[in-house]
């Protein structure tokens, strides 16, 4: 068995913030970093930009070629962890190494959803989407069989960002979203349509109220999907893009707490002792709700990793609490949402609007207790982080209102206290 | 650590320094041309903000902890740890507007030309910020502060 | 409405080739020539409200715009030029009185440019100020008639007499009484940051002193004028000297007033009045009819601030100057200052401008004549004013017999102002003559005080040059040392008035 003063399991935004909070606070401590994918550090979301051919390998990188040296970390990737004993402080890979930690953090990420009742699913030609691996196996599926369409299940985020890679490469892409809207979990109807609209521009068949009852298959190989109405369309090739989960497999049957992910406090600290979760497999503090949430994207992996760094470390610092917000580009169209975006009715919220048909650019507020709580930008997206800012220093903004939704909003209007924060460089939080 | 400083009081919303942040991050460096043939591509990486008779330019402040850095996904922005100076590598940017979304001064714009994030960096090429060089009325300076 | 007939004064000349549509001049225009029509996507101009500040022109990063005079081509006329006919014309449209500001700008001649001075050659030395020491400090207060010195027990000497207060300048240059109200909070501090700095003097005007500045007290001579205004005994307290406005050069015998929408929480602290009230000077003091009275009131701030302050006198050159000069030292006044007809305000009646008042050389040197004839020169220091444009003219004021001068506009120009003569607007373009917010801080004082300051040295170290091309070593040398000085083109009778001999002589 070896051991280690810190082992980190993951290698991704959660993996190198947490590299990097460790080095902050402790210089020379021996760092381990054990991943199951063989990749040098990189850019998880890129593979979308890869498969489209506008980045290439060398771009995928996340951090320099020598970052893990530079900061004196011994890596063990394409070594995939199994067991974590919390007990004794061990945890077991699956080739059977056992590795001894002082401090541990699980940060292994999520895993795709696979719908378990579609038929076909298993066949080749149908793919999750969310590893450089999978990136490489669609690019070469889509060569060896001159794959001309596709399907994309799932209107969410990874689904349009694969409808974006595939559309780049050529391919006639369907999208069945099983809500009425796409990206209906992160903007509301308006939105929606605009990318939508953006969408169907750029020549992608959207449907919505739908999903595949059936993948069909020709030659073992998928020749299409069969919709709940009996109706088909061709495909060569099927994305599944329902979703992701925390991956809890590591943690199963040990003692650290969880829910729909790695119950992490505002240390980033499990229950258990010495043992840290973040990323999208952990589940900490959501900062409007003040629950504990799991919120899988990048700027929140990246935070809890480099604060329970610091915390593993022996520093002291507190996880302010996540914030779901997305930023996506369809076919041209910006969008950026944080927060509540679609608030439900009569518990006291209030939306604000406003719509310009000619230039599409669209702005909507959702405030509560004269508090932003969530807003959505579509097309002028300039700027939107003051806004990101207001929710998350928690800025009163009443009699703000008609300013925020204006297109030159600023920070002259703010509040001076917020405002000379921010503008010292010293961030929402000091 | 270099900031560059506004100081409100002083500026009188001329917005020079937008058209000399633009210029200095032209391809010709020319004022005139950058202005004439590249407007529209290239934004300036400083906007004055004004309200009434109060106006103030904005550029990236180099946060302690930058949002834009963590929200980065490409590692394209970075802090520099020595001098704490926020830079952006435009080679290694995408566009996804992440920090757009997380900057909490709305310093950093779009670069529509090259589909890339377009933030101050100091004017680290040819030494003085033009903004700082240009601002009639010394309402922008560069200060050090030494932590 | 019937058509207008004043034509616009300048031409706005954009060029198409250089302007990028940046509208730096749109936002920095106060008085809306410059406009941005979004639906052409281009800069328009309004000529007839350019007022020729230059603002636009100077801060054009293309240089694409041109301000040119633009002289209406009204048929010839020696008597009835454009600039008469225009103002008939507004007068005819408003049934007002002419308003103009900054100095008189209708006279031809400017005595100082007939005057020479001398260099040394053969017969003394010239000295250079780089190399050898030139003393420029001068004193300003009553000197006595006669020192006496007590001697101690080995015999070493110690001054007996008691000194009147004096001022102690580095250099013959003050900055003349502009108030706060007529010029901006920038455009005040600017002024008193550079006194301070270079060992000088500013002068409050007749608007108070607000608390801000009173750091600057030690480099400060306040004014107690007609109106009063911000007089109270912490203003005596602070300053280092106190100066009785009597009159102003640029118009002499009338009051002013600064108009209520000027008048804000700022400036109403300093003033003492209402927001938003007029602060009108009355014409005369309303206690003084009588040399009697003005010296009540010398004495009166003499007991206020325990004889430890000189105090000034400020009269604008008029007709019997120097009767009135020897009637003020004898009033008791320390210092003696005379405004000449060239000096600048921020606002006065356009005819009072140009015609009242006599030009500074003369009225300077009678004064000096008379105290001196009925020997009472050295009783109070002479500070001549108005209309003093260069090293050269201020070398020349004290040959003649000038303690020191006061420079207003020259300062204002070292500001920014680029002499507009529209002051009384409001809608200073250079952030000095205005109190709107959005212009007032286009002056910053850090660079304000800078450029002050410049020009002091700049001028004190030609100063030096002149005086050691003479031979002088010390100011004091070179004061009512008119056999330094020339006419050229001047009659016998001016050049008898002025005490000098012609060229030649």
């Amino acid at each position: 068995m070896t051991s280690t003063k810190y082992l980190i399991i993951g290698n991704s935004a959660a993996g190198v913030g947490c590299v990097e909070g460790i080095r902050q606070t402790d210089p020379q401590g021996e760092i381990t970093l054990l991943a199951k994918e063989t990749e040098h550090a990189y850019s998880r979301p890129l593979i979308t930009y890869l498969l489209g051919g506008k980045v290439d390998e060398a771009g995928m990188a996340y951090r320099p070629a020598d970052f893990y040296a530079q900061q004196r970390v011994k890596t063990l990737l394409g070594v995939e962890a199994a067991k974590v004993d919390p007990a004794a402080k061990t945890v077991t890979c699956a080739d059977g190494q056992v590795i001894g930690y002082e401090k541990l953090l699980i940060a292994n990420g999520g895993k795709p959803i696979t719908p378990p009742n579609l038929p076909g699913s298993d066949a080749p030609g149908v793919f999750t989407f969310t590893t450089w691996q999978d990136a490489r196996d669609i690019e070469a599926y889509i060569a060896a069989n001159a794959v001309k369409e596709a399907v994309v299940i799932g209107g969410g985020l990874i689904g349009l960002k694969s409808v974006e890679a595939l559309t780049a490469r050529g391919l006639k892409v369907t999208v069945l979203e099983l809500a009425p809207r796409i990206l209906a979990v992160t903007l509301d109807q308006d939105a929606s349509d605009l990318l939508a609209g953006a969408l169907a521009k750029a020549g992608v068949t959207l449907m919505t109220n739908t999903t595949a009852q059936r993948i069909d298959l020709a030659g073992g190989k998928v020749s299409g999907v069969t919709l709940p109405d009996g109706s088909q369309v061709a495909a060569g090739l099927v994305v599944l893009a329902i979703g992701v989960l925390p991956d809890l497999s590591l943690v199963a049957g040990s003692a650290i707490a969880t829910e729909r992910g790695i119950l992490a406090d505002e240390r980033l600290a499990t229950n258990v002792a010495d043992v840290y979760a973040a990323g999208d497999v952990a589940q900490a503090l959501e900062l409007i709700s003040g629950e504990r949430r799991s919120i899988p994207i990048w700027p929140n992996a990246y935070r809890q990793g480099f604060i329970a760094g610091v915390n593993m470390a022996g520093g002291e610092k507190i996880y302010e609490g996540g914030l779901a917000m997305n930023s996506v580009e369809i076919c041209g169209l910006a969008t950026i949402s944080a927060g509540v975006t679609s608030p439900p009715e009569g518990q006291g919220y209030e939306v604000l609007t406003k719509l310009d048909p000619k230039t599409k650019n669209y702005r909507k507020l959702v405030l509560k207790d004269h508090h932003l709580v969530g807003y959505v930008l579509v097309g002028d997206v300039d700027r939107a982080g003051i806004i990101t800012g207001l929710i998350k220093g928690r800025v009163e903004v009443k009699g703000l209102e008609e300013k925020l939704l204006a297109p030159d909003f600023g920070l002259i209007s703010l509040p001076s206290v917020h405002r000379e924060r921010v503008t010292a460089g010293l961030g929402v939080w000091s | 650590m270099k900031r560059i400083v506004a100081k409100e009081e002083y500026c009188m919303n001329c917005r020079l320094c937008e058209v000399h942040c633009l210029v200095s991050h032209s391809r010709s460096k020319d004022l005139i041309k950058a202005f004439r043939q590249e407007r529209g591509e290239i934004v300036p990486r400083i906007t004055v903000e004004r309200l009434g008779a109060v106006s103030f330019a904005v550029q990236c402040r180099h946060c302690d902890e930058p949002a834009c850095v963590e929200a980065c996904m490409t590692g394209a922005l970075s802090r520099d740890p020595v001098t704490g100076e926020v830079t952006h590598d435009p080679q290694r940017c995408v566009g996804c507007w992440m920090c757009v979304m997380v900057c909490p001064t709305g310093a950093i714009r779009r670069d529509k030309s090259g589909h890339v994030a377009a933030k101050c960096d100091l004017c680290l090429e040819t030494g003085t910020p033009a903004c700082v060089a240009n601002c009639p009325n010394e309402a922008l300076v560069i200060e050090e502060d030494n932590d | 409405m019937s058509k207008r007939l004043v034509q616009a004064e300048f031409n706005v000349e954009r060029d198409p080739e250089r302007c990028i549509q940046c509208q730096v001049c749109v936002r920095q225009c106060s008085n809306q020539v410059h406009a941005y029509d979004e639906e052409a996507e281009q800069v328009t101009c309004d000529e007839a409200s350019c007022v020729g500040c230059q603002r636009c022109a100077t801060l054009c990063p293309t240089g694409a715009i041109t301000i040119k005079k633009a002289p209406p081509d009204f048929a010839p006329d020696n008597n009835w030029t454009s600039d008469v006919i225009q103002n008939i014309y507004r007068q005819a449209e408003t049934g007002g009185v002419l308003l103009s500001a900054m100095g008189n700008d209708t006279a031809k001649t400017s005595w100082w440019d007939n005057i020479l001075l001398n260099a040394s050659q053969v017969t003394n030395p010239s000295i250079d100020p780089l190399r050898e020491p030139m003393e420029l400090t001068t004193f300003l207060g009553a000197k006595p008639n006669a020192v006496e010195l007590s001697f101690d027990d080995q015999g070493g000497p110690s001054l007996a007499t008691k000194l009147a207060p004096q001022l102690v300048l580095s250099t013959p240059i003050m900055f003349s009484a502009m108030s706060y109200g007529a010029i901006s909070y920038n455009a005040f501090e600017s002024l008193a940051r550079a006194a301070g700095q270079y060992g000088t003097f500013a002068n409050s005007g007749e608007g108070g002193l607000h608390k801000d500045f009173w750091p600057h007290g030690p480099n400060m001579i306040v004014q107690v004028a007609s109106g009063r205004f911000g007089v109270d005994i912490d203003y005596l307290k602070v300053a280092a000297a106190v100066e009785i406005k009597i009159g102003q050069g640029a118009k002499p015998g009338i009051g002013g007033h600064l108009p209520g929408e000027k008048v804000d929480e700022r400036i109403s602290q300093t003033r003492m009045i209402p927001v938003g009230s007029d602060a009108i000077s009355p014409a005369p003091h309303h206690d003084i009819y009588s040399i009697e009275d003005l010296r009540q009131l010398i004495y009166s701030l003499k007991e206020a601030t325990r004889y430890q302050k000189p105090i000034s006198v400020k009269i604008a050159a008029v007709h019997n100057v120097a009767a009135i000069a020897s009637g003020i030292v004898r009033a008791g006044a320390d210092i003696v200052a005379i405004d000449g007809y060239k000096g600048g305000t921020g606002a006065a009646p356009t005819m009072i401008r140009n015609n009242v008042g006599i030009p500074i050389e003369f009225a300077l040197a009678a004064v000096d004549d008379r105290l001196r004839q009925e020997g009472i020169r050295n009783q109070a220091s002479v500070v001549a004013c108005g209309g003093f444009r260069s090293s050269a003219d201020v070398v020349k004021a004290i040959a003649l017999g000038a303690d020191a001068v006061y420079i207003g506009t020259a300062a204002l120009v070292a500001l920014g102002c680029h002499l507009c003569q529209k002051c009384y607007t409001g809608k200073c373009n250079w952030g000095i003559a205005t109190q709107d917010p959005y212009l007032t801080r286009r002056l910053n004082p850090d660079i304000g005080a800078r450029r002050l300051v410049n020009l002091l040295r700049g001028w004190s170290h030609e100063i030096k040059e002149m005086m050691g091309g003479m031979g002088i070593n010390a100011i004091e040398s070179l004061r009512g040392n008119r056999e330094h000085l020339r006419g050229v083109g001047l009659s016998d009778r001016e050049l008898s008035i002025l005490g000098i001999k012609a060229a030649g002589e």
